[in-house]
C-alpha cells in the first residue's frame, strides 16, 4: 500500500512537472522577448545578453505610442462590462432559479441558443445599429454589445450554482418576513459570491481579449483597446516589432494573471457545504 | 344550481369587448387608475412608434423603390425595429385582454375586485422576476436577438458587392443563396472542407482540453500533494494571460524560419524546422495543441471548485462501507463533477465551434488551398469572416452564419435535453 501510494504520487508530480514546463516555457519566452535590444523576433532569446528596457519606455511615451490611452481605454470598457453583466446577470440567473414564472422554461432555452451563436458573427447588424444610435466610435456602444453578449451564457452559469444553494434557506427567511429583494440580497447573493467572482472575472476578460467586435466600433486610434492597438502593432509587419508587441503584452498579462489570481480563492471554497447544516 | 348557469351579469364579455381599445375594459371593471395608465400608454405607444412601425413594415416588405433615396440595408434595420416593437405591442395587449376578462369574471362571481393596493402587491410578487430580468432582457434584444434577426432576414436577400446601397437596391431572392452553396461546385466543395475540419476541429480541441483540465484537477485534489495552491495557480495562468495574447505569442513562436519551436527546441533535438505555417495538417496540429494549452486551466478551475464542495461525509460513509478509492472515483466524484459542469462542456464545444480568435490570430485560417474560396484551417465562423471582409459576400455570408446557427443549435438542443441537470432534479 505505501509503495502504491508513493509510485502515484511520483507520477503525479511527474505530471505536474511536465505541465509546468509546458505552461511556463512560452511565457518565459514573451517575457525574455519583451528584454531584448531590437525589433525583430529572429535575434531574440528567453535570456537575453543585453537586456533593455527600452521597450517598455516606448510604449509609455505617448508621443510614440498611443499604447497608454489604449491602456485606460481597456480598463473602463473592462470595468464598466463587469459591472453592469454582474448586476444584470444576477437578476436574470436568480429570476431563473428561484421563481416558476410564465415563459420561464422558454426563456432558458432562448439564452441557451443565444449563447452559441457568437454575437460578432452578425457583425454588420451591430455596426449598422451602432451607426443608427450613433454609437459608433463610442466605448458605450461598445460596452453595451459586451454585456448583451454577456448575458446568455453567465446566466446560465450562475443559474447552475444558485440551483444548488439549499431552498430552504429562502423558504425559511420568507417565514420571517422577508421581502424578495432582501433575501436576494442578504441570503443568497452572500452565498453566491463564488460564482459572482466568476461572472466578474469572465465579463472582465471577455472584453479585454476580443479585438473584432473593438475594431469593427472603435475607429479611431486613440479610442482602441489594448486587443485592437497591439493587434495592429503586431499584424502590420509580423515579426518587425515583435520585442515592441512582447513589452505590450507582458504588461496586459501580468496585471490580469494577478486580478485573477487574487479572485483564485473564490472558486476554491466549499460554500454549498456550510449552507443548510449551519 | 350548477355554477355556469348562474352568472346573472356578464362583467367578463363586456369587459373584454371594452377592453380592444386597451384601458377601457379596466375603467368598465371600475379600476380607474389602471385603466387610464393602459390607456395612456397604448395612446403614447401609437403616438411614439407610428413612424417607425409605418416605414418600417413598407421597407421589409419592398426593401426600397429608387436607388439612391431608398437605402436597403438601412430599411431592413427599420423593419427589424418595427417587428420587435409590434411583438411587444402584440405582447401588451394580449395582457390588457386577458387582465380586463379575469377581473370581469371574478365580478360576475360577485368576487371582490382587488384594490389599488392588492393590486401592486399582485404585481410585485408575480411581476418580481419579471421586474428584474427586464433590463436585461430589454439589452439583449437589441444587442443580440435583434442582429441575430438582421442576418436572418440578410440571408434570403442578394446583398453583395454589386447590389450594394446606395447606388443598387438589395431584393428579397428566397432560397437562392442556399440553393447556391448547395449546387455550385466551388460553393459545395469548400463548404464541405470547411465543415468536416470544423468538427474534426471541434471535437479533438474540445475533448482534449477537457480530458486534461478534469485529469489534473482530480490529481492534484489528491490529499498528499504538497503545494496545491503553487500547482493550481501556475495551471490557471493559461487562461489568466488574454488568450489573444498567447495566440500572438504562439504565433511568433510557431513561425517557421524565426520561431523558437523550430530553432530552439526542434533544432535542439535535431530535427528539421517543421513547415507550421504553410502546411495545412502542421497548421492543424499546432491550432489543437494550443486549444488544450489555453482551454484547459477553465474546465481544471471548474473541476476543483466542485471536487471541494463535494461533502467529506460522502467519502467516509463509502470508507465505511469498504468502498475501494477507485470506486469512489466513479461512483461519488465523477458523477458529482460531471453533473455540475455539464452545462459548462457543452459551451465548451460550442465555444471552440466557434473559436474564430485562435483560427484567425494564429494564422489566419490560412495556409491557402486552391480550389477553394477558404483557407486550410478556415472553421465555419472564419470563413464567414473572411466572405464578409475581404470579398463583400454578405449574404452568402449570412446564409452560412444561419447553416452555422441551425448545425449548433440542433446538437445543443438534442445534447441538453439528455443533460441531467436540465430536467432540475435535485440530486442527492
Amino acid at each position: 500500500m505505501k509503495k502504491q501510494n508513493f509510485v502515484r504520487l511520483t507520477l503525479t508530480y511527474l505530471v505536474v512537472l511536465i505541465m509546468f514546463v509546458i505552461i511556463l516555457y512560452p511565457l518565459a519566452w514573451i517575457i525574455g522577448s519583451s528584454f531584448n535590444p531590437g525589433q525583430s523576433l529572429s535575434g531574440s532569446s528567453i535570456i537575453p545578453e543585453n537586456a533593455t528596457l527600452a521597450h517598455y519606455k516606448e510604449l509609455f511615451d505617448t508621443s510614440k505610442s498611443n499604447y497608454v490611452y489604449w491602456y485606460i481605454n481597456s480598463l473602463k470598457v473592462s470595468i464598466l462590462t463587469m459591472l453592469f453583466t454582474v448586476i444584470l446577470v444576477s437578476f436574470t440567473a436568480y429570476s431563473f432559479s428561484r421563481y416558476r414564472f410564465v415563459g420561464r422554461k422558454n426563456g432558458l432555452m432562448t439564452f441557451l441558443i443565444l449563447q452559441m451563436i457568437p454575437n460578432f458573427a452578425a457583425l454588420i447588424a451591430i455596426y449598422i445599429l451602432a451607426m443608427l444610435t450613433h454609437l459608433i466610435d463610442t466605448h458605450l456602444g461598445l460596452i453595451l454589445v459586451y454585456v448583451g453578449g454577456q448575458i446568455p451564457m453567465n446566466t446560465w452559469l450562475m443559474k447552475g450554482y444558485l440551483d444548488t444553494i439549499p431552498k430552504e434557506l429562502d423558504e425559511s427567511a420568507k417565514i420571517d418576513g422577508a421581502g424578495h429583494l432582501r433575501i436576494f440580497f442578504q441570503i443568497v447573493m452572500p452565498l453566491a459570491t463564488p460564482i459572482i467572482a466568476v461572472v466578474a472575472l469572465f465579463s472582465f476578460i471577455a472584453p479585454f481579449a476580443d479585438f473584432i467586435v473593438a475594431s469593427i466600433l472603435l475607429r479611431t486610434e486613440k479610442n482602441y483597446t489594448l486587443a485592437v492597438g497591439l493587434y495592429e502593432l503586431v499584424a502590420k509587419q509580423f515579426g518587425a516589432e515583435f520585442t515592441t508587441f512582447a513589452a505590450g503584452a507582458v504588461l496586459i498579462a501580468v496585471p490580469i494573471a494577478i486580478l485573477f489570481l487574487s479572485f483564485q480563492r473564490f472558486f476554491v471554497s466549499g460554500l454549498t457545504a456550510g449552507g443548510t447544516k449551519g | 344550481m350548477s355554477k355556469d348557469l348562474s352568472y346573472a351579469t356578464s362583467h367578463r364579455k363586456k369587459a373584454l369587448i371594452l377592453s380592444i381599445i386597451p384601458g377601457l375594459g379596466q375603467l368598465y371593471n371600475k379600476q380607474f387608475l389602471k385603466g387610464a395608465s393602459f390607456l395612456i400608454m397604448s395612446a403614447a405607444f401609437f403616438y411614439v412608434f407610428y413612424d417607425l412601425l409605418n416605414i418600417g413594415l413598407w421597407g421589409l416588405v419592398t426593401l426600397g423603390e429608387i436607388p439612391f433615396t431608398d437605402h436597403s440595408i438601412f430599411l431592413l434595420v427599420y423593419g427589424i425595429l418595427a417587428l420587435i416593437v409590434l411583438v411587444f405591442g402584440i405582447g401588451f395587449y394580449l395582457f390588457n385582454l386577458r387582465d380586463a376578462y379575469k377581473v370581469g369574471l371574478s365580478r360576475d362571481n360577485h368576487e371582490p375586485i382587488s384594490t389599488v393596493k392588492e393590486q401592486y402587491r399582485n404585481l410585485i410578487d408575480n411581476g418580481f422576476p419579471y421586474l428584474i430580468m427586464s433590463p436585461g432582457f430589454l439589452l439583449l434584444v437589441f444587442v443580440v436577438v435583434f442582429p441575430i434577426l438582421f442576418v436572418l432576414l440578410l440571408a434570403f436577400t442578394n446583398y453583395d458587392l454589386y447590389h450594394s446601397p446606395p447606388a443598387k437596391l438589395v431584393d428579397w431572392v428566397l432560397f437562392k443563396n442556399f440553393v447556391d452553396i448547395f449546387k455550385v461546385d466551388m460553393w459545395r466543395q469548400t463548404f464541405f472542407s470547411v465543415l468536416s475540419w470544423t468538427l474534426v476541429w471541434t471535437f479533438v480541441a474540445t475533448t482534449f482540453q477537457v480530458a486534461l483540465g478534469i485529469f489534473l484537477a482530480i490529481i492534484v485534489n489528491q490529499k498528499e500533494i504538497k503545494g496545491k495552491a503553487i500547482i493550481r495557480t501556475v495551471f490557471i495562468l493559461p487562461w489568466a494571460v488574454p488568450a489573444f495574447v498567447s495566440i500572438l505569442v504562439f504565433a511568433g513562436m510557431f513561425n517557421e524560419s524565426f520561431g523558437a519551436i523550430n530553432r530552439d527546441i526542434l533544432g535542439f533535438l535535431g530535427i528539421e524546422g517543421l513547415p507550421w505555417m504553410t502546411e495545412p495538417i502542421f497548421t492543424r496540429i499546432a491550432l489543437i495543441f494550443m486549444q488544450t494549452w489555453l482551454g484547459f486551466p477553465f474546465i481544471f478551475a471548474m473541476t476543483t471548485g466542485v471536487l471541494q464542495s463535494i461533502s467529506q461525509d460522502l467519502y467516509e460513509a463509502a470508507t465505511v462501507d469498504g468502498a475501494s478509492n477507485f470506486q469512489k472515483f466513479k461512483n461519488i466524484t465523477l458523477p458529482l463533477v460531471l453533473y455540475a459542469i455539464a452545462p459548462v462542456l457543452i459551451t465548451q464545444y460550442t465555444f471552440n465551434f466557434n473559436n474564430f480568435n485562435i483560427i484567425y490570430l494564429f494564422n489566419g485560417g490560412g495556409p491557402a488551398i486552391t480550389g477553394q474560396n477558404a483557407g486550410g484551417t478556415d472553421i465555419i465562423i472564419s470563413w464567414i469572416y473572411r466572405l464578409t471582409m475581404t470579398s463583400a459576400q454578405y449574404s452568402k455570408a449570412a446564409t452560412l452564419t444561419m447553416l452555422l446557427s441551425i448545425i449548433v443549435i440542433t446538437v445543443a438542443i438534442w445534447q441538453f435535453r439528455r443533460t441531467k441537470s436540465f430536467q432540475e432534479e435535485d440530486m442527492m
